[in-house]
């Protein structure tokens, strides 16, 4: 019933308002149709999936800190996992496995994308919700099904999946190769298929909810950048999922019905095995092929709200608006020719992993230019530092240093020793991880107050920031150094080599940083949870914000605006105009009302407002002249 | 009002040593308990205790470090009423964050010097193959114009968020586009970009396009085939040619399915360690029995992976002895490793195989004392085999026949 009233602009506005009064607890806040109200169920279980993974890793690292030492507290949590407190090698690689996947898909992706695209597009589209509400209801619903599935696998008997996220067969295809790869992955598989449906079923109604319910005035060109990040993030999820769910099946069909897709000359235990002409290569091409654009899909959101929460807190249009914009396209583009990056070393043709080459350094080109931009608007603004502009600019700052190791392992020549080291490792969990969290934590902090209606606490919030700030780069800073001294990832030990053990000491200085990292964590959660129900209530517009979203009232209405939806005269970037009285101009205010601020270039594509502006500008000289 | 809250800030005060009296007391007599609960049945239940006392005292330090930050945010927030009572400025939030940002690029910069200066001392001596040398090239290069870049930018962005933190009395400039200066990084990156990419394609291609050319001599073949968790060796013998592999062939005898219908098979050598002659180009034939292992060779510069039903090769010429190595390094105990570098399983992190350059002479003599292949124990199962597997095809003609 709602749904009905939802797509129209306004007219039966007052029946809406008083629909409310019949939504029971459940259609309210479990099964909710409301935009609003799913992306705060996206974030809140991608919040809490982000604080297992962070255990997770916790668990982990103290195992490479003290390889040696017994914990009688992890045979306490682990029971089987950690027989005499100290960690068994392949529940070390469950960790991994399970740590990357989760922050991935379930919290970078899901949380991220989830959230923000739920929240933002139909708020600063000007919709009244998603395309199709009761897709996006599914969306969640079967994210949360794959994630309790995920979570899961750490109860079935030899433990969850433990071949590294990336699964390669035939580690993954032979139940007897690990007893990661058992039961185990069975549950990792099918909950990836469900997180894919969901995933897919909130693309298409970004993608369609994007296109199709802008309101008046709002063309693509006049839609702020995080729409547009969010708009290019689904298309390259809608493009790019459906392959690893082709992938996936393959793998099922390989370690459940004995078809050989991925599996040729293996002999296992002394026995040769029937499998024959299958290629592992192959599940490569296909993992990649989705694994290579969901590194983009992790990464655009982050960036697209950054360029929000920066020109908003710089107080400053953002720099190069279309520049942002293209390079956002190019990035989505090209991200589907690069995956081959990820094989220079599986044996795959020389020829190819040249063209790969090239592509992904291409690549380079529209992330530099964004931040360069970024750093233009910076430049001479007046910026006021929110913990939402603390963790954008830390976001850039990864950006900046996890980027620009991605130029040695895009090149093939220096990727032959640095691939599958620790360099990798610091390479992606700055560029995409550390970054894409921290572009998530800056929308969090930064509509919050869209969410929830109150704020959150700016001094806990500085905190949060400076101890994680400074604690993802003593975590991953020292660990290029340990890829350049060829020291792989996934190894449980270090102890069995000699030319390593020098490194312990840098594990225990790592793994005290990031445990002191995660405890930072806590301010953030307190904060965050404490903040939903007792932080300072927020006014409509608490960030002297242009865009859409802070126009529509504190209270959540399913339908988003009491009465007609506004329409929309300007770009989002209008801060700081000179001859306004205010340092913003708000999408909605037509160029009519300030006159005095307006520019040739706000009439572009548009030459009766330009003759209007004319006119009123030799007015204004002629005035002058008169006095 | 602010007194007030003075106020209510010594009670929190009080309160927290109160607390920190109260939990050091709690931690003693729960260590106390511990120790007598340890002394009394010292082998029983010593154990559970003893887990939760540790896991105790750190909760109770973290509980008390929340406390001490929420008693200096309610002093900040009393400091703040305060000024503003007395109709002075608060605390400029903007300004301490500015500050932070400028003392974090110092000592980030401090940070990243030392980093380099000791982390950077711990990483790979020079490569010491042929081809290693031009990685090595190309990643000096790479390292110089990305230290660039990071350097200006990193710079730039905390200078910036330093020097134009926020005040009332300025406003921002409104600066939307310059189309120039936009070009103008667009293309520099490309160029700069440009140069890598055709640089590190030539390297590329002058490493992977490695097939004996045919005036070069050949080059030593050697096999290795990785298994969980395990590399198996196997040299060529006089005839310097190594025999086929079926997978199917594989015994305990025959550990790596040597077919022994190929003539070349007979002399094959089996051997514990990869012992290599220097400045002779080396084919490695890279081959997986279950699962992808990758043969990782730092010293060398060579990684490549060991994939089941794709067997492949790497070229390369090592160009100094382990002897030499030693003695460069300055470290006795120097060994080049090859070890597996793509996750196959717990025992990952321990499969390993030392590599030995040596000089031709003693290559040689160390190969004439290497076992052939074709152990006794193998001779006696291969004329089993052979009788199996022909009784084997007659029945498949039957069966076809049928």
């Amino acid at each position: 019933m709602s749904t009905l009233s939802v797509q129209d602009h306004g007219v039966h506005h007052d029946e809406h308002g008083h629909e409310h009064h019949h939504d029971t607890f459940l259609s309210k806040y479990i099964f909710s149709m409301d935009h609003k109200m799913i992306a705060k169920q996206f974030l809140i279980t991608g919040i809490l999936m982000a604080v297992v993974a962070m255990i997770l890793s916790i668990l982990f690292r103290i195992q490479l800190a003290y390889p040696d030492k017994a914990f009688p507290l992890m045979e306490v949590l682990l029971g089987r996992f950690a027989p005499g407190g100290l960690m068994d090698p392949n529940f070390y690689l469950s960790l991994v496995t399970i740590h990357g996947t989760i922050m991935v898909f379930f919290v970078l992706t899901a949380g991220l994308s989830g959230t923000f695209s739920n929240l933002l597009i139909p708020l600063q589209v000007g919709a009244r919700d998603m395309a199709s509400p009761f897709m996006n209801m599914l969306s969640y619903w079967f994210f949360f099904l794959a994630s309790v599935i995920m979570l899961g696998s750490f109860f079935v008997e030899k433990g969850p999946a433990g071949p590294g996220w990336t699964i390669y067969p035939p580690l993954s295809a032979l139940p007897k190769a690990m007893p990661g790869s058992d039961m185990g992955m069975t549950l990792w598989l099918i909950s990836m298929v469900l997180f894919v449906a969901s995933s897919l079923m909130g693309g298409i109604n970004y993608v369609s909810t994007v296109l199709n319910m802008r309101t008046k005035g709002m063309d693509l060109w006049k839609m702020p950048l995080t729409v547009w990040a969010f708009f290019l993030t689904a298309i390259c999820g809608v493009l790019a999922f459906p392959v690893l769910v082709a992938g996936v099946v393959l793998l099922i069909f390989d370690r459940s019905f004995g078809t050989s897709f991925y599996l040729s000359d293996i002999v296992l235990g002394g026995v040769p095995q029937s499998f024959e002409g299958g290629s592992p290569i192959l599940f490569q091409h296909l993992f990649w092929f989705l694994g290579h654009p969901e590194v983009y899909i992790v990464i655009m959101p982050a960036l697209g709200i950054s360029s929000e929460i920066i020109a908003t807190n710089s107080r400053k249009p953002i720099f190069g608006y279309h520049a942002m914009v293209y390079s956002l396209i190019g990035i989505t583009v090209l991200s589907f020719i690069v995956w081959g990056h990820h094989m220079f070393v599986t044996g795959m043709n020389p020829f190819l992993g040249g063209v790969f080459m090239i592509t992904t350094l291409i690549i380079a080109v529209p992330s530099a230019v964004k931040t360069f931009n970024y750093l233009a608007t910076l430049w001479r603004g007046n910026i006021r530092f929110t913990p939402a502009m603390l963790f954008a600019i830390g976001l850039v700052s990864f950006f900046i240093s996890g980027g620009l190791t991605g130029i040695f392992l895009g090149n093939a020549a220096l990727d032959i020793n640095l691939h599958d080291t620790y360099f990798v490792v610091a390479h992606f969990h700055l560029v995409m991880g550390s970054a894409a969290i921290f572009g998530m934590l800056a929308g969090v902090y930064h509509w919050f107050p869209k969410m929830f209606g109150r704020l959150m606490d700016e001094r806990l919030g500085y905190l949060h920031f400076w101890l994680t700030f400074a604690g993802a780069y003593l975590v991953f800073f020292p660990m290029h150094f340990m890829g350049l001294d060829g020291v792989p990832r996934r190894y449980y030990a270090f102890t069995e080599f000699e030319s390593m053990e020098r490194w312990l000491s840098v594990n225990v200085f790592i793994t005290w940083a990031a445990i002191i990292a995660g405890l930072a964590q806590v301010a953030f959660l307190f904060n965050f949870f404490y903040s939903i129900f007792f932080g300072k209530r927020s006014p409509q517009n608490p960030w002297n914000s242009t865009t859409l979203e802070w126009t529509a009232p504190v209270e959540h209405y399913h339908g988003n605006w009491i009465g007609e939806i506004p329409t929309v005269y300007r770009w989002p970037y209008d801060y700081s105009k000179p001859g306004h009285d205010e340092d913003f101009i708000p999408q909605t205010v037509p160029f009519s009302e300030t006159m005095s601020s307006n520019l040739p270039h706000d009439f572009e594509d548009n030459p009766v407002g330009l003759e209007e502006y004319n006119k009123w500008t030799s007015a204004q000289k002629s005035n002058e002249e008169v006095k | 009002m602010a007194f007030n809250k003075l106020i209510n800030s010594k009670k929190i005060l009080s309160l927290f040593a109160m607390l920190t009296l109260f939990g050091t007391n709690v931690l003693m007599a729960a260590q106390e308990a511990a120790a007598d609960a340890t002394t009394a049945a010292t082998s029983q239940s010593g154990d559970k205790p003893d887990v939760w006392t540790g896991v105790f005292y750190y909760v109770l330090l973290f509980f008390i470090v929340c406390i001490i930050v929420a008693v200096i945010g309610k002093i900040l927030k009393v400091y703040d009423l305060t000024q503003q009572i007395q109709r002075k400025k608060p605390l400029n939030w903007n300004n301490v964050m500015g500050v932070l940002f400028a003392i974090f690029l110092i000592l980030g910069a401090i940070g990243t010097y030392w980093s380099f200066t000791v982390h950077g001392k711990m990483t790979l001596p020079d490569a010491t193959s042929l081809h290693g040398v031009k990685i090595d090239t190309m990643f000096t290069v790479t390292t110089v114009i990305t230290l660039i870049v990071f350097i200006i930018t990193q710079i730039l962005l905390f200078t910036f968020a330093f020097k134009y933190r926020g005040s009332d009395k300025r406003k921002a400039t409104y600066y939307p586009h310059n189309n120039t200066i936009e070009a103008v990084w667009t293309i520099v990156p490309a160029i700069v970009l440009t140069v890598l990419v055709v640089f590190g394609f030539t390297t590329w291609q002058k490493i992977t396009n490695s097939v004996d050319a045919k005036d070069e001599p050949a080059s030593i073949d050697i096999d290795i085939t990785g298994h969980q968790f395990a590399w198996e060796l196997r040299y060529p013998g006089t005839d310097g040619k190594l025999g086929k592999m079926k997978y199917t062939l594989v015994t305990p005898s025959n550990k790596v399915g040597v077919d022994f219908k190929d003539k070349y098979s007979f002399d094959d050598l089996v051997a514990d360690t990869l012992v290599l002659p220097v400045n002779k180009s080396i084919r490695l034939n890279i081959h997986s029995q279950d699962i992808i292992h990758s043969v990782y060779m730092p010293h060398f510069r060579v990684q490549l992976n060991a994939v089941p039903g794709l067997p492949t090769f790497f070229k390369f010429t090592p160009t100094l002895t382990t002897r030499q190595m030693k003695a460069k390094e300055g470290n006795p105990k120097f060994e080049y490793l090859l070890y597996c570098n793509k996750i196959c399983g717990g025992g990952h992190y321990n499969m390993q195989k030392v590599v030995v350059v040596v000089t031709e002479a003693e290559y040689q003599k160390w190969l004439a004392s290497q076992k052939p292949y074709l152990n006794e124990q193998l001779k006696k199962d291969l004329k089993l085999a052979d009788a199996t597997q022909v009784s084997g095809e007659e029945n498949n003609k039957l069966a076809s026949n049928n």
